[in-house]
């Protein structure tokens, strides 16, 4: 006779994982990660966040430091470069990678600083203009479609123009230009969301105005604005090189990249990596904002999509 | 010699694995007959369909024993060859009518486009052909609609234009791929009766492809009943009617409303057409058949000929009945 | 239609007067006296600061300023360059066709390119060139254009010298200014090669300005198209014996090309900041340059209706696409 073998049970119905709702973190991040492009940016950009934060410590030299036997030193990987200078000086002698460093600081301030100085008010006036439709709502979309009359970067000149070139400045200028795309889109959503019915029952619930729209309508309308403003961030970055390039916006020494392509024009034929280095910072930047922020949509709004 | 002979038509969408949408289908239709096509969806109709038209774009395939259209090998032909052949020799209506024409060119445009096409006919007399097959489609006010767009029309006129446009090659044959199904039932009834009246004036074969057994009551000769890409039972129609040799055709049957009058429930079979993980080895229907035995579901059953019809089925049904 | 062409015109009306007071606060805006700024100069006497202030009507309140303003504005009077002394209109009339040309060679190059580019990748899917076009036009919106201008020059003009480092026309040549469009003027004009020299003039400046609205418009193109071959009239076409390649434009096109009119036209706003500083770096004598030298050298008559002609000039525009958006479209065509 055979002693049976007591083998384990296995459990009558074994928890089955897949059934359980990921949190809405992990969804996003997995919809997110399968954008190859988008993880490429969220990469690149972790990186210049990092040299932005740590950039005193992140620069070999001190960006501001002239050494006069180094004027103009081509990159390493050059006849002449050397380990010194990686990326090589500027025609003043300054090293190049460290000024990028440092720039990064200023483009990531400048679009920070813009985006939440136009997000706040944009976000509030679409609110109002989403809630008060009878005669608050189109004075202000008005308002909205005159400044959109004006391409973005000329109305940044003009304000620019108006109240003196700086950092500052730059930044108050671009945050009046973003405004428009905020609120128009706050107040689409806002209309969108108005018609549906859990604002109804908010609304019979008692729900007072800030509550109804800070707590039940905004989250809801969170989406398209988030994508606005990583797209918003990108515009900074280039409108405030195109600014300091036309010498409105940051003024030199300080290293901002598109100051720094300006004083690099004269070097064309002799140092052509003053001028090719920091525009292809300002690409990369860039590139790898607007890929994040094809990511984003695409994992936030499957209906905002491409046709894909 | 039938008009369209279809010998074991294989559709599958990827490689050679993939499940396929058609799976081995055979069908003849004759000259000026009027067959019907009748199945869930999902089963393949329509895909048969497109793939005779070559409709079809990778990732499908295609492959068959045999795609005779008029003697004319259809798998044999190049791109410019069948675009001779279709929308000339033959037409299809499709289902959807408002969607199906162009927003953005004029009722009169688009039909000229086939007669310019497949008869050469341009200017003045193609407007006049033009003209003439509105008014065969019974469209009121022919002469301004020939310069309206399609959104100024209204869906059964949608789907007389469309109508126009596959006869104004005078096909052979003539496919109408659920026609009615989208359209209010007053028009359902215009549109049915108009394709018949067509058929019948011109000799054009008519393949009706419809989940709408009545109509096939009404209008067809033959029918075709079709089941998980495959056709289950080909039969005349008042006999399959009266009596279905397949099961899958005697639980169609059953299952339209009027069958169930004073029961508790409407008569179904349990269970779901097999998807692409779940193909059974032996016959497609046997999960769900209620007269399933052991071989059904080891063996495929071929199409072969019984007592009324050709039936895929190792026990049908019926068959004592003469 | 013409009840849509008549509620669009009704819309411009308001918004045409907000830029004009746009521009008026923007001047008033200016840190500092009115007087010495339009002077230039500090510490003016008394005497001439209530002069000044007297025959400038700067001691008027505000709206009546605003009144005056529009009031001169709709006699053509757009005040005077305080540097050239040139009236502003005659200063923005004789520089504007340089910028239209090159703003019209910029379009014609992202339209023609970025159309085929997209009909292209949308009719060949998920391919290398599909990839290809996709991540070129994401690097061309990503990149600044004063850059890659820069980065053109280094290698067309100073690398290879293959074309000309900035200007219009070789200073050799003697161009009557009939039209204002070099390209037209040189070949009135009986100088030899000089067509061939304004052309290769015009080549890079015009793929530089046009990189961004070439992006923009590959990537709709691809995108509407992509949508439209979706469609079941596509299905009918093709059922009907057309030729694919009929199917594709006759049928296909036609209806993708209406998004992409609208996205046309936003281009052109894209196109008059991208002048500004696309002018800048070519050495372009256009509107664009014009503006950045009035604000560089404070000629507030100048940057104020400068920025006035220019916001007017893209709201003609956008009224423009916007007519001829509906009448591409037949649904809006026939609205009542």
């Amino acid at each position: 006779m055979t002693s049976p073998i007591a083998k384990p049970v296995a459990p009558a119905s074994p928890v089955d994982h897949s059934l359980l709702y990921p949190s809405p973190y992990k969804e996003f991040w997995q919809a997110f990660a399968r954008n190859k492009g988008a993880v490429m940016g969220l990469a690149f950009m972790c990186l210049v966040v990092f040299c932005a934060l740590f950039a005193p410590w992140v620069a070999p030299h001190d960006p501001s430091e002239q050494y006069r036997d180094f004027l103009l030193t081509p990159p390493v990987w050059l006849e002449g470069g050397t380990w010194q200078f990686i990326l090589g000086t500027d025609e003043l002698g300054r090293d190049l990678l460290s000024r990028l460093i440092q720039g990064a600081r200023l483009s990531l301030l400048i679009g920070l600083s813009s985006v939440v100085m136009s997000l706040i008010p944009g976000i509030l006036l679409g609110l109002l203009a989403g809630f008060f439709p009878q005669i608050l709502g189109p004075s202000i979309m008005r308002l909205m479609d005159v400044m959109l009359a004006l391409p973005s970067l000329l109305l940044a000149v003009a304000i620019v123009a108006i109240l003196g070139p700086g950092l500052i400045n730059t930044v108050i200028a671009i945050a009046i230009v973003s405004l428009p795309s905020y609120v128009r889109l706050t107040r689409a959503a806002v209309m969108g969301e108005l018609n549906r019915d859990y604002v109804t029952a908010a609304r019979l619930a008692g729900a007072g105005l800030p509550r109804l729209m800070f707590v039940t309508v905004l989250p809801n309308c969170m989406a398209p604005l988030i994508v606005q403003a990583t797209l918003s961030f990108s515009s900074a970055i280039l409108d405030a090189a195109a600014l300091g390039f036309l010498g409105l916006g940051v003024q030199p020494p300080t290293p901002e990249w598109g100051t720094m392509l300006a004083s690099a024009r004269d070097y064309i034929e002799r140092a052509w990596w003053v001028v090719s280095l920091p525009g292809i910072t300002i690409l990369l930047s860039v590139l790898a904002i607007n890929l994040m922020g094809d990511g984003l949509r695409d994992a936030l709004d499957p209906k905002l999509k491409n046709a894909a | 010699m039938s008009l369209l002979q279809i010998n074991n038509l294989n559709v599958r969408f990827g490689d050679a694995n993939a499940v396929p949408v058609v799976d081995g289908l055979d069908l003849v239709v004759d000259a000026g007959e009027i067959l019907a096509i009748v199945g869930e969806s999902g089963s393949g109709k329509s895909v048969t369909m497109m793939a005779l038209m070559g409709l079809i774009d990778a990732p499908g395939r295609i492959t068959a024993d045999a795609l005779n259209f008029d003697g004319t090998d259809m798998l044999k032909l190049s791109g410019r060859q069948r675009r001779k052949v279709v929308g000339k020799d033959i037409a299809m209506v499709f289902q959807d009518p408002m969607t199906a024409l162009n927003p953005s060119y004029t009722v009169g445009f688009q039909i000229e486009e086939v007669l310019r096409q497949h008869l050469g006919l341009k200017g003045k007399a193609a407007r006049q052909r033009a003209l003439e097959l509105l008014k065969k489609v019974e469209i009121p006010a022919a002469e301004s609609r020939l310069d309206a767009y399609p959104h100024q029309l209204s869906g059964g006129m949608s789907q007389r234009v469309a109508i126009a446009m596959a006869i104004a090659g005078e096909p052979k044959l003539l496919i109408a791929d659920e026609p009615t199904t989208a359209l209010d039932v007053t028009i359902q009834a215009q549109i049915m009766e108009l394709l018949v009246n067509l058929q019948k004036e011109r000799n054009m074969a008519l393949i009706l492809i419809t989940h709408d057994l009545a109509v096939v009551a009404e209008t067809a000769r033959r029918v075709c009943v079709m089941y998980a890409g495959q056709a289950v039972e080909v039969g005349q129609v008042p006999e399959l009617f009266d009596v279905p040799a397949h099961p899958y055709s005697e639980a169609l049957l059953a299952a339209i409303p009027e069958h169930s009058i004073g029961a508790e429930r409407l008569a179904t079979l349990p269970g779901i057409v097999p998807g692409r993980y779940d193909r059974p080895v032996g016959c497609l229907l046997s999960p769900r058949c209620p007269y399933v035995q052991d071989n059904c579901r080891n063996q495929r059953p071929s199409l072969d000929p019984k007592a009324h019809s050709l039936v895929r089925c190792f026990y049908p049904l019926n068959q004592e009945v003469a | 239609m013409l009840s849509f062409i008549a509620r669009r015109l009704g819309l411009l009306i308001p918004t045409f007067f907000g830029i004009t007071l746009l521009t008026f606060a923007l001047i008033r805006l200016i840190p500092g006296d009115p007087v010495e700024v339009m002077m230039g100069e500090r510490r003016v006497d008394p005497e001439m600061h209530a002069q000044a202030m007297e025959r400038l009507g700067l001691n008027k309140p505000l709206p009546v300023q605003y009144l005056d303003y529009v009031g001169k504005l709709a006699h053509g009077d757009l005040g005077e360059s305080l540097r050239t002394r040139e009236s502003v209109w005659t200063e923005f009339l004789t520089l504007f066709p340089a910028t239209l040309e090159l703003a019209l060679a910029a379009l014609l190059f992202a339209g023609v390119i970025g159309l085929l580019a997209g009909v292209i990748a949308a009719l060949k899917r998920g391919s290398l060139f599909d990839h290809g076009v996709m991540g070129i036009s994401l690097a061309g919106y990503s990149m600044p254009i004063f850059w890659w201008g820069l980065i053109l020059i280094m290698f067309f003009s100073v690398s290879l010298g293959w074309t000309p480092v900035s200007g219009r026309i070789d200073l050799l040549y003697d161009i009557e200014p009939k039209t204002g469009f070099m390209l037209i003027d040189t070949l009135l004009s009986d100088e030899e090669g000089a067509f061939k020299d304004a052309v290769m003039h015009l080549i890079l400046p015009a793929i530089v300005l046009g990189t961004i609205p070439l992006a923009v418009i590959a990537r709709m193109t691809r995108s509407s198209m992509l949508e439209v071959l979706r469609e079941d009239y596509i299905r009918t076409a093709r059922a009907k014996g057309l030729s694919p390649a009929r199917v594709v434009f006759v049928h296909g096109l036609r209806n993708a090309l209406i998004p992409v009119l609208t996205v046309f036209g936003l281009q052109v706003g894209t196109l008059l900041a991208g002048a500004v500083l696309t002018e800048t770096i070519f050495s372009w004598p256009g509107i664009g340059k014009w503006l950045i030298e009035a604000i560089g050298a404070r000629d507030y008559p100048v940057v104020q209706n400068g920025i006035l002609l220019i916001a007017c000039l893209v709201i003609l525009v956008n009224f423009v696409v916007d007519i001829l958006y509906g009448l591409a479209n037949p649904r809006i065509r026939h609205q009542r």
